[in-house]
């Protein structure tokens, strides 16, 4: 099955990606990210939008973001090839997701993944005047405790 | 160009002086996704964001064709309190 899907789908994408290419490769301006990602505290360009994620590493920050309730804006570079190269020139980082807190690059998948279990998420998102979801209900379950 | 994990292995071995990799294969073999353990001291005193750069760095030639990188970054020390 998997030998069959590859078979008959990859070839296709390659050519649409080969095509892609050769119609844009040279990005969005600097200056047109600079505006992205000071619109809002939190800024991801991921594959798929929020609802409708395209990709799993975009997905995972998807479902880290609504477990902190984090308010953000998102770009789907799928629907841009131009702001897909542009935004990985950018940052000079390979891959996507990416995310932006208060303008600057935080990190992809593995990075955000690994700075919500450590809690050092909730701590960035404080510097920026967000209250992670996830701190609100810690600090619920302490008070009835008490 | 398809990359293995043998290949991969052995590359950040010697460009990162690691004490440990561990590369795996996540795609069925087309060798477009793979995830990684490193261990290294390269990595101490670097935040996590730094000691990814030092990685997508060393294989930024092999990145252009691997779609999916994921990576776990450590130091002998941070691996070692991992393992007890």
């Amino acid at each position: 099955m998997n030998n069959l899907l590859r078979r008959t789908i990859f070839p296709s994408y390659n050519n649409t990606l080969k095509l892609c290419r050769s119609f844009a490769n040279v990005g969005v301006p600097k200056e047109k990210i600079d505006t992205l990602i000071k619109n809002n505290k939190v800024v991801v360009f991921m594959k798929g939008v929020p609802d409708a994620p395209r990709c799993g590493f975009s997905n995972a920050v998807v479902q880290i973001m609504r477990m902190h309730a984090v308010p953000y804006d998102s770009h789907d570079v799928l629907s841009d090839e131009n702001l897909r190269q542009g935004i990985k020139d950018y940052s000079n980082w390979p891959t996507i997701p990416q995310v932006f807190i208060n303008g600057e690059f935080v990190g992809g998948c593995d990075i955000m993944l690994q700075m919500h279990q450590s809690g050092e998420l909730i701590e960035e998102l404080k510097k920026v005047g967000i209250k992670s979801a996830l701190l609100t209900a810690a600090e619920q379950s302490k008070e009835e405790k008490k | 160009m398809v990359y293995t994990e043998g290949y991969l292995r052995e590359k950040l071995t010697k460009e990162l002086d690691a004490v440990h990799v561990e590369v795996t294969d996540d795609s069925d073999g087309c060798g477009a996704k793979f995830s990684a353990v490193i261990v290294s001291d390269k990595f101490q005193g670097k935040p996590l964001l730094a000691r990814h750069r030092l990685v997508n760095t060393v294989l930024q030639e092999e990145l252009k064709s691997i779609h999916a990188f994921t990576q776990k970054t450590l130091t002998v020390e941070q691996w070692n309190a991992q393992k007890s």
